[in-house]
């Protein structure tokens, strides 16, 4: 059994040399480094459980599914979590060929479809891919290593300890030599060793895992334009459909005339599609679609249509009344969700105290590529190409709206144009697969930009209010979060205006805060919208109110932001859940906390690598100041130090420093990719990402009034990634970069200006 | 009836003229490395080349095309080896890869133009290309390397 290497055990002095010796390796390069933090010794790999076991279909380590060799010896490894930019199409491939010592330009990689019973989980969210399947990568990879050893022993007559397996060739110790194509048939009919039966690799011995020198399998492509994602399947016949939404989520249309519309060159057919009514799940929210022989034909003839809206239940949704009504809400007690000490306490006998209170509009994920899917409904059934990041759900529900055994319906998955999580929600396949019916043909449904910023599964709005106690010294002695935010369970369950344990543990109830005395809150918000997790989720808006309010906290108390982070977290040690408070039913992301512990020495390790890096605490000219914020979440420890610049009167963020503590770091140079996309991301949504209502509608359409950072404003990051042996387990990359940025930027903010701003988005103009 | 050449060959569309180029390349020529992001030209998906410079192909027609050489990404070079997509390799410059065919597209015409840019140049003339996974420092970087080999 794994024993889990406690990091603090290495001394807090070790760490900060062993991070001072790498910060100058990097400052003679443009580029971002790994820092060896942790002196531990590299040991053989042991298992240990991961959350991915209580995933729907759970995780599947069955090699004859994954791997398969030709006759010349070509390796063809099965993907089976999607790709939206991670990179995880190429990095767990690429733990399997190194484990099995294959030579990754003989690699070929499939794409699963969606089939759960087949290959396991394929939800490509919530930080797991890496994190739930490299052990199970290793160990399929180690199983045809083994497989192709005894193949060979049992042809040469010789032991299987003296064959060597060794970049696609196997040798035996009379000289004997195959290459894997010529053993492929004898050694997948070999029995599956169990895991104590193969000899895995150590870490000495990986050629590509932890490395970083494997591009991704589509980069070519990608720079040719030759790469296919959900809108590049084309098929003989094929059909362009958009659609005209209900504006409000539970709204239908009372009437409408296509008779300008279907006079359109191009355009053949309008369909009346059903409509939802909250909770919605994932079905899509009905319309008017205009079905044509191109997309243009369609979008035009969309415009035409003349419909009578009817508002339905949700057509009072107005978010400046919302918010006021949140914040008042966070005013009064709520259901509690971690409670460790006293607060009350802690209050009545404060010297000093303060109050923040921080909020957040919501957010529309808009992936680069607009939700498209296309459907081909046969008398057999129905098959579908798309971008969707739950591929499986895509096909229940598809199969479900046309009542068909799912059996009937096979999903393949293109690559994804960004997902962020919009497109675990497979809404857009299900509309495809009705038209396609309703026409008889295969059909193409593009969504425009306005119907994926007007009609999306939006990132919450939230009210935080954070109260602080403190003793006549300045010293912390309570802290009470309330939080307000509609819960994504509006979306799946009737909505009694709770939040989800999931939600309250994902930055507020698992505060790593040495505080004596904290409680964190949750009020009621019902959700007239569907609230859909975005990339880091309820870690958005807690971070962003925990973050500011330290900065604040610093500011009143007369201290710098890093001592005060340092004196709130306390001590390194690993949080005792039971003395802490913490709910029986805390979440920890799915992960046995024995196994992934909330550990602070991790925490103030990041921190003190990202305000070293930008060198915290040095003089800036005028207008310009550093902000720190650091944060657990999805099991990493991540921390951004950002430099902000008031520049022509808008906010800029000329330098962030992004550390990473993600456990083994399987492939640093897509963990760096996340991390400069994390910084970006945590821009846009610290500046501009604002979706707001009005009578129950979302009142932005497009870049014109949703923006996003660009090239002209955007963070020069660099990365410092803390560097682990493989029995420090690897932990989530996609999603945890972002939360600690909106408020090192607001903390930068404040610093550089004196001015501070408790919403999100703070808007870009100084 | 409008005709222009398209990647070298000269090819005859028979819809109408107010279509936009960019559902013309993608629905009807069937080329599909050029992307649609937004439809009113703030995010640089669908760049394409007419007559050599950098044009948004949701914005323009295919009547204002009529006549003229447009070249898409599949048109850039034979072997995908255009410099400026040596370089985008080189640099690991894509995350989903969906914004980078529209930024190649810019890239290449502006450094055709500017061959020797400074950061600022680089900076404001790919400002134009959204890249929602914020690839932003990479491509910088994978500008510069086109048009400096370093
Ligand atoms: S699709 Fe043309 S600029 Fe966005
Ligand atoms: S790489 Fe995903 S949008 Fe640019």
């Amino acid at each position: 059994m794994l024993k889990y290497i406690q990091p603090h055990l290495a001394s807090a002095q070790e760490r900060v040399r062993l991070a001072k010796v790498t910060r100058r390796g990097f400052l003679g390069t443009a580029g971002s480094f790994a820092i060896a933090a942790y002196a531990v010794p590299a040991r053989a790999f042991d298992t240990y459980a991961v959350g991915g076991s209580d995933m729907p279909h759970g995780i599947i380590e069955n090699p004859l599914i994954f791997v398969s060799i030709d006759a010349d010896g070509t390796v063809t490894l099965v993907a089976h979590r999607s790709e939206m930019g991670t990179g995880s199409r190429t990095s767990l491939p690429m733990v399997i060929a190194d484990e099995m010592e294959a030579d990754w330009t003989r690699v070929k990689i499939v794409q699963a479809p969606g089939d759960e019973p087949t290959y396991g989980n394929q939800d490509t969210d919530g930080s797991r891919s890496m994190r739930h399947h490299i052990q199970v990568a290793r160990k399929i990879g180690g199983s045809v290593r083994t497989m192709l050893q005894r193949a060979a022993a049992q042809q040469w007559g010789v032991e299987p300890t003296a064959v060597k397996v060794e970049m696609h060739q196997v040798t035996g110790p009379g000289g004997q030599s195959v290459g894997f194509g010529d053993l492929a048939v004898q050694a997948m009919a070999q029995p599956v060793p169990s895991h104590a039966e193969i000899t895995y690799k150590t870490e000495d011995q990986f050629r590509y895992i932890g490395k970083g020198q494997v591009q991704i399998t589509d980069l070519h492509d990608i720079t040719t334009g030759a790469a296919i994602y959900g809108a590049d399947v084309v098929l003989p016949g094929m059909k362009f459909a958009v659609i005209a939404r209900p504006p409000v989520v539970g709204g239908k249309a009372s009437s409408y005339d296509a008779t300008e519309t279907l006079a359109v060159p191009g355009v053949e057919s309008v369909h009346e599609l059903p409509y939802a009514s909250m909770p919605t799940k994932f079905a899509p929210l009905g319309g008017i679609a205009v079905v044509a022989s191109n997309t243009w034909a369609a979008l035009d003839g969309r415009e035409r249509l003349k419909i009578a809206w009817e508002a339905g239940p949700h057509g009072a949704y107005s978010s400046p009344a919302y918010m006021a009504e949140m914040i008042a809400t966070s005013e009064q007690p709520g259901t509690v969700a971690r409670n460790q000490g006293d607060f009350d306490a802690a209050l009545a006998g404060a010297a000093k105290t303060f109050t923040g209170t921080y909020t957040q509009d919501h957010i529309a994920h808009i992936p680069m590529e607009p939700p498209a899917a296309i459907a081909h409904y046969t008398a057999e059934g129905l098959e579908i190409w798309a971008p969707v990041q739950s591929p499986y759900a895509a096909r229940v529900d598809a199969a479900a709206a046309l009542g068909l055994d799912p059996a009937k319906v096979k999903v393949n998955v293109t690559l994804l144009g960004g997902g962020f999580g919009r497109k675990s929600k497979a809404d857009f396949v299900t509309e495809a697969a009705l038209l396609s019916k309703a026409v008889g043909a295969p059909v193409r449904v593009q969504w425009a930009r306005e119907d994926d910023v007007k009609h999306s599964f939006y990132h919450t709005t939230s009210a935080e209010r954070i109260d602080v106690a403190m003793d006549a010294a300045g010293k912390v002695t309570g802290w009470r979060h309330r939080s307000v935010a509609p819960s994504i369970l509006s979306t799946f369950a009737p909505d009694e205006g709770n939040v989800m344990p999931l939600e309250q543990g994902m930055g507020m109830s698992d505060l790593p805060f040495g505080v004596a005395n904290i409680r964190c809150e949750s009020g009621k918000a019902l959700a007239h919208t569907r609230i859909g997790w975005f990339r880091s989720v309820s870690n958005i808006p807690h971070a962003w109110a925990i973050g500011s309010c330290v900065g604040e906290l610093a500011a009143q108390l007369g201290k710098d932001q890093r001592a005060m982070w340092l004196e709130l977290i306390g001590a390194p040690r690993v949080l005792d859940a039971k003395a802490a408070g913490l709910p029986d039913d805390f979440w920890n992301y799915g992960e046995p906390m024995s196994e992934f512990p909330i550990d602070t020495g991790r925490l103030i390790n990041v921190l003190n690598i990202a305000a070293d890096g930008i060198g915290y605490g040095k003089d800036l000219p005028k207008g310009e100041g550093i902000g720190l914020a650091v944060h657990r979440s999805f099991v990493s420890y991540v921390a951004c130090a950002a430099r902000v610049k008031v520049t022509g009167g808008k906010i800029t963020v000329p330098e962030m420093h992004m550390a990473i503590d993600c456990g083994f770091a399987a492939n640093p140079e897509r963990i760096r990719s996340q991390l400069e996309g994390a910084a970006v991301m945590g821009m846009t949504v610290a500046l501009h990402s604002g979706i707001t209502f009005e009578k129950g509608a979302v009142e932005q359409s497009n870049y014109y009034d949703y923006d996003v950072v660009r090239s002209d404003n955007f963070p020069s990051v660099v990365t410092h990634i803390v560097s682990h042996p493989f029995s420090v387990h690897a932990t989530g990359v996609g999603e945890p970069g972002v939360p600690p940025v909106p408020p090192a930027i607001a903390n930068g903010l404040f610093a550089a200006t004196g001015e501070r701003r408790r919403h999100l988005p703070m808007g870009v103009d100084a | 009836m409008t005709t222009f050449t398209l990647n070298g060959v000269e090819r005859e569309f028979g819809e109408s003229e107010a279509m936009p180029l960019l559902w013309a390349i993608r629905d009807i020529a069937g080329l599909t490395g050029t992307k649609y992001g937004c439809g009113v030209g703030l995010c640089g998906a669908c760049t394409v080349h007419v007559d050599g410079k950098a044009v948004r192909s949701c914005q323009a027609t295919l009547g204002e095309v009529a006549g003229k050489s447009v070249t898409t990404i599949e048109g850039l070079d034979p072997a995908g080896n255009h410099p400026v997509q040596v370089a985008w390799r080189d640099r690991n410059v894509p995350q989903c890869g969906f914004c980078q065919t529209g930024q190649i597209m810019q890239a290449a015409a502006f450094l055709n133009e500017t061959p020797k840019p400074t950061d600022d140049e680089i900076l404001t003339a790919m400002s134009g290309n959204v890249c929602r996974c914020g690839c932003y420092q990479r491509i910088v970087e994978a500008v510069r390397l086109a048009s400096t080999g370093a």
